[in-house]
């Protein structure tokens, strides 16, 4: 079972408290954009074995939505962060760099 | 191949069964084959065979991470139907349904398919409306499915409580031919065809790259060492958009892990399968007498083939009320499986950016059902480029919005 801390009331809590909402970081193109750009927004998804980023809404709680990173593979939790944010801050990527050789952030097509 | 037989059996009985073959061939990797299938689960392995057996194709090499049939087809809940909703679905899953009807003869092996009779049982007036449509659809594609009364399901299965406080059962969707099969026993009558036809099943193989050359796929490479091949088939499920990731593509799909647990035997109860999903619960009795118990998803990616403890507490809680001796049952064991879902809940069968890759996957949490099928259909797809049973299932419908919509159509909580 995940423990997840949310960075907005910093209630820690079990993930029966929260609410998962997929991929993070999902880039919505412009007026102007392609069909393929829409698609990737609505339908293609990073699915990683591995390090993944991911939106979580602390439903029986305070109600925000905020990030986390997590493990795919494990089900370690990395870290929480604000969902006011285009990418992970960098502590938190420094973090992940440490525990899993090899991974590097990369931006999202 | 020794055919098995009563008269083996008997035979046998006389010589201490020290006659017995190995089912199959434990083969080791040759540097090229024709076409390499990724997966030896029963999607995989049926592509294989039946691209022996309708195209004459042999040259082949099924490769398997991890032990034959040891993914989701040792998983799941070996549940078998064809009641879906749409055009494309009704076809393939019908088409599967009706190859288990004769696949213990085909295969010259016992899958103990069970053609039980299946409800889903309708416990909301919403999805009273949503079968109805399904029947009256089935109708039209000739899958033999009925609506049925709530006295009518209580009659087949007098261990059910039909008037549940809060979900009261209002009617079902009933497939008389709909039932079960032994899913090892599947995966297991495949390899055995496949390795008699010379194609050569390979455990313990993980495929750790695709490699491509001009956009076209020349090979694998993996801990055995690197393989060519002229085409690639990706049969690997919850781990598609891993595999496809090597390739260098992503698909619009995420793996979650779904569960299931079985408590312990009883005797027999209950002879039909019974799907509530509204509340997420499905049960049958195995011929060992175990209650088998499928639940929901996870909400999150995960590759770990463990889910989360409260989601067996729901799915047990929501089952007691409609099955109200589920209560005094011990469960004995609980395991789950990583599948592949896709934003209409239908799979995908087709071409990939890569030339000469396929790809087969997306059947997220109703796979079991669809081997025969979707090797049917995979096979002919890998051997002409094309099938009438997967033209609609390419990983492109979703760019063209031609959507295959079961999401709605099952009427499940997802």
């Amino acid at each position: 079972m995940l423990i997840l801390t949310c960075p907005c009331c910093g209630v820690t809590g079990e993930e029966t408290e929260f609410h998962a909402g997929g991929e993070a970081h999902l880039k919505r193109h412009g007026p102007g954009s392609t069909a393929d750009q829409f698609e990737e927004y609505l339908f293609m998804r990073e699915n990683p074995k591995g390090v993944h980023f991911e939106r979580w809404r602390h439903v029986y709680g305070c109600g925000k939505w905020f990030h986390a990173a997590r493990s795919t593979t494990t089900l370690e939790v990395y870290g929480t962060y604000a969902a006011q944010t285009h990418e992970p801050p960098k502590d938190l990527r420094d973090t992940i760099s440490k525990k899993v050789p090899g991974w590097t952030w990369r931006e999202f097509q | 191949m020794k055919r098995y037989s009563a008269f083996a059996i008997a035979r046998e009985a006389m010589r201490h069964h020290t006659g017995w073959n190995r089912a199959w061939r434990d083969a080791q990797p040759k540097p090229k084959y024709d076409v390499i299938i990724v997966g030896a689960g029963g999607h995989g392995l049926a592509t294989a065979y039946y691209l022996g057996k309708n195209f004459g194709i042999t040259n082949v090499a099924i490769l398997e991470k991890g032990w034959l049939g040891g993914g989701n087809t040792g998983r799941n809940t070996t549940i078998i139907r064809s009641n879906y909703l749409q055009d494309p679905s009704a076809a393939i899953y019908e088409k599967s349904r009706s190859l288990y009807e004769t696949m213990s003869q085909d295969l010259n092996y016992n899958v103990m398919f069970s053609p039980r009779g299946l409800i889903m049982l309708a416990q909301t007036h919403h999805e009273v409306r949503g079968y109805q449509r399904t029947a009256h659809a089935n109708a039209l594609q000739g899958v033999s499915t009925e609506f049925i009364s709530p006295e009518r399901v209580k009659e087949l299965v007098p261990i059910i409580n039909i008037d549940g406080p809060r979900y009261p059962v209002l009617g079902g969707l009933y497939q008389a031919r709909g039932g079960t099969a032994r899913h090892d026993a599947v995966a297991w009558g495949y390899a055995r065809a496949c390795s008699d036809m010379g194609m050569d099943v390979i455990q313990q193989c993980e495929v750790t790259a695709v490699r491509t050359e001009g956009g076209k796929v020349t090979g694998v490479d993996t801990t055995r060492g690197p393989i060519n091949c002229d085409k690639l088939g990706g049969v690997v499920a919850g781990h598609s958009g891993h595999l496809c990731d090597m390739a260098g593509f992503r698909l619009p799909i995420e793996s979650v892990a779904l569960q299931a647990l079985v408590s312990e035997p009883i005797k027999p109860c209950m002879d039909v399968v019974v799907m509530a999903n509204t509340v997420h619960g499905y049960m049958s009795q195995s011929d060992k007498g175990e209650m088998v118990i499928g639940g929901g998803t996870d909400g999150y990616n995960n590759y770990t083939q463990r889910g989360s403890f409260h989601h067996i507490e729901e799915t047990v809680r929501a089952l007691i009320e409609t099955f109200p001796m589920v209560s005094r049952l011990k469960m004995l064991r609980q395991w789950g499986g990583i599948v592949d879902v896709t934003g209409d809940r239908s799979p995908i069968l087709s071409k990939t950016p890569v030339e000469g890759m396929f790809i087969n996957c997306g059947w997220g949490t109703g796979g079991f059902k669809a081997i025969p099928g979707s090797g049917w259909a995979m096979a002919e797809l890998m051997a002409k480029g094309q099938s009438p049973l997967t033209d609609e299932f390419s990983m492109h419908r979703f760019r063209e919005g031609k959507f295959i919509d079961e999401s709605v159509a099952a009427g499940v909580a997802h």
